[in-house]
């Protein structure tokens, strides 16, 4: 009986210990078979030239520079805010109040909305509600806002990684202790002025964790973007916030399944979704370490 | 009078305990709650602005509902032929192009064969706008159909809803015995170092954006499936599912495995002291105690799946079938609305429909979230407090 008790225990746990292992081996697997496919065209000059021959040669560097574009408007937008949410739900609100509850819950259901949702807002809200009402009040009607744009875009992508924001700086501000806090406030300064000399700095890794992860997300998704802002092939940079651009992660989307031959260019697809998938791989290990170290600050 | 003295004599008055007036204070405390009622108004805004697209359809079904009934009948005729190019059209969608036509005015075909019989379609479509025939009614969005190209476009959402949900189960087979199961390993027989790896390990794959899996499980899965199992059609509902399942496990390892180390010392530790070994008490003991996490978990990763556009796109041929067969292609709904919003004339009756598309998937994950939380809230508080069996 004993003896029984314990194969089906060593089974058990096997089975467990093999389904953690079928995970970090799928995780191995693709990586390695994206960086093999794309290592060979990989090189300094594709990373800077601009796509050649319809996209079949040369690199992808419009598709790097709209995705830096992308997420610098992106975070512009969504830090403050982010920060800024994540100071009222732990400084001013109550903790169960139903006010700091209902934020709480539209910040979890924010992060659960699919993306294309977003994609469907944007459309809906950016480009046809607000777009349009600039260009009829200030253009008199002249189509140039009520498009498709790098800054719809970018403020789609804002409302994406907003939950991103908040939740990394919210646990940040959480790990500051309460006796500085205190401290602070016992010397006479202000709640506004502790906010503001105290528990900002001392979150600062917080913030800059969150904007990491919010990049890193901003920079992988497509779906929000699909008829906001990106476009399959541009001749010429961006160059102001009312132009087209073109993107990594909408690049692969379009090379991999509508390109005229796709198997001509299969280098080149696995190249750039190796550079995006190094690009969200680097910036997320680093989320990790900075927060991991986080955790043990606050321990 | 009695003022001025109270005023200058008594420091520790009422009056001046209270706190003083300070205008940055004040507009630094309403600022902030300003803006943090932001993530609410984005809400409730995403529920206006994609229902209200979606509004047409309705005002118009009770207007020409009797017309519209009329004109189909007659269009049933024409129905054989339609049939006749479904397949086509079917197939022609998974490869049709869905760029936005360019700034640069380069146009963009993806197969060229598709090429003419889609200005075919274009064509007639422009013709029956004319006569309203193209009207989407509550009954018609019930049928069989999705042909929104075509001669007689019919918005039937059967086959989406079927595509959705059988991807979804598909999914979520794979994805929450091995997230459950690496969860529990995790949080109650892994020592130290390896969760310590094997939790940032995870949280990386979250980090893998969706197109790079969905690029992953068109060249490389796809092709590895169809070895392993010899079926015809490279891209189906079971390499999507698979494909999704990746994208669905971090989320539901990551919720179970807070869920399991949540559970209070003293179960576990009043377990092994009456004589249970470890597995037991993890199986027995920690799991049943941890289950609406759990439940929670996969509901979410039920939301992630259902909503997940990019790797339907690459990964599952997207033709709008109605079968029960997995390994046959299918298209989603989320599927539907990244591949077809980029082509609509705006405030076009397939436009709305995107839109209704839109708001049944964003009303179905915010119920899916909503009972997620209330759920777990509820039962997990009160079964650690023992206030229950």
């Amino acid at each position: 009986m004993r003896r029984q008790n314990a194969i089906t225990g060593g089974l058990f746990i096997g089975l467990t210990a093999f389904s953690a292992i079928l995970i970090i081996a799928v995780i191995i697997i693709l990586l390695v078979v994206i960086i093999n496919g794309g290592k060979g065209t990989f090189s300094w000059e594709f990373l800077t030239a601009f796509p050649e021959d319809g996209m079949m040669k040369g690199g992808i560097f419009p598709a790097i520079y709209g995705t830096v574009l992308l997420v610098l408007i992106m975070s512009i937008a969504a830090v403050p805010f982010g920060a800024i949410t994540a100071v009222y739900l732990t400084e001013y609100a109550r903790e169960n109040s139903i006010i700091a509850q209902s934020i709480r819950f539209a910040v979890r259901t924010l992060a659960t909305v699919p993306s294309i949702i977003f994609g469907l807002f944007g459309l809906g809200f950016f480009i046809k509600f607000v777009g349009t009402g600039m260009d009829d009040v200030f253009l008199g009607g002249q189509l140039k806002w009520g498009q498709p744009n790098i800054l719809w875009a970018s403020f789609t992508m804002a409302l994406l990684t907003l939950p991103v924001v908040i939740v990394s700086v919210e646990e940040a501000i959480r790990a500051v202790p309460r006796e500085l806090r205190e401290a602070s406030l016992a010397l006479g300064a202000t709640k506004w002025e502790t906010i503001k000399r105290i528990v900002i700095p001392g979150s600062r890794s917080g913030i800059m964790t969150g904007t990491i992860l919010a990049v890193s997300r901003g920079a992988g998704e497509v779906a929000p973007i699909l008829f906001t802002g990106a476009a399959y092939y541009l001749a010429t940079l961006p160059t102001s916030l009312s132009d087209q651009f073109m993107n990594l992660g909408y690049h692969i989307y379009i090379m991999a399944t509508q390109s005229a031959n796709v198997d001509e260019s299969l280098s080149i697809q696995f190249a750039t979704t190796m550079v995006l998938l190094l690009l969200t791989f680097t910036l997320n290990l680093a989320a990790v370490i900075i927060r991991s170290r986080l955790r043990r600050k606050a321990r | 009078m009695k003022e001025p003295i109270e005023k200058t004599g008594f420091v520790f008055s009422r009056e001046s305990l209270k706190k003083r007036f300070r205008l940055s204070e004040f507009l630094a405390e309403k600022i902030i709650t300003g803006v943090a009622f932001l993530s609410i108004t984005i809400i409730v805004l995403i529920f206006f602005f994609v229902f209200k697209e979606s509004l047409p359809i309705f005002a118009s079904t009770k207007k020409d509902a009797a017309k519209i009934e009329n004109v189909q009948q007659q269009e049933q005729y024409g129905g054989d032929t339609n049939v006749a190019t479904n397949a086509l059209g079917q197939e022609q969608y998974g490869l049709e192009p869905s760029g936005p036509v360019n700034a640069s005015g380069q146009e963009q075909y993806g197969v060229i064969e598709a090429d003419s019989l889609m200005m075919d379609h274009q064509v007639m479509v422009e013709d029956n706008r004319d006569h309203g025939s193209e009207k989407a009614t509550v009954k018609s969005l019930l049928g069989k159909k999705w042909l929104p190209v075509s001669d007689n476009p019919r918005y039937g959402l059967i086959p989406l809803f079927v595509g959705t949900l059988k991807i979804t189960l598909i999914a979520m087979l794979f994805a929450a015995p091995i997230a459950i199961l690496a969860a529990l390993f995790s949080a109650a027989f892994a020592p130290y170092w390896l969760r310590e790896i094997i939790k940032p390990a995870i949280e990386l794959l979250a980090g893998f954006p969706s197109v790079v899996i969905g690029f992953f499980a068109l060249m490389v899965m796809a092709s590895f499936f169809q070895d392993i199992f010899g079926y015809d059609g490279r891209l189906n509902a079971f390499v999507g599912g698979v494909a999704m399942a990746l994208a669905a496990i971090p989320i539901i390892f990551t919720i179970t495995e807070d869920a399991l180390t949540a559970v209070p010392r003293t179960y576990t530790e009043a377990s092994l002291a009456l004589g249970a070994s470890r597995w037991q008490t993890a199986l027995f003991v920690t799991l049943p105690a941890a289950t609406p996490g759990i439940f929670a978990a996969i509901l979410l990763g039920i939301g992630r799946v259902f909503g997940e556009t990019m790797i339907a796109l690459m990964a599952t041929g997207n033709a709008a079938l109605t079968s029960v067969n997995p390994f046959e292609s299918v298209r989603t709904l989320a599927a539907t609305i990244g591949a077809e919003m980029a082509e609509v004339v705006f405030g076009d009756t397939h436009y709305n429909v995107l839109f209704l598309i839109g708001s049944l998937l964003f009303i179905f994950t915010f119920s899916l979230n909503a009972l997620a939380e209330f759920y777990v809230k509820g039962k997990l508080v009160k079964r650690f407090q023992g206030k229950q069996s």
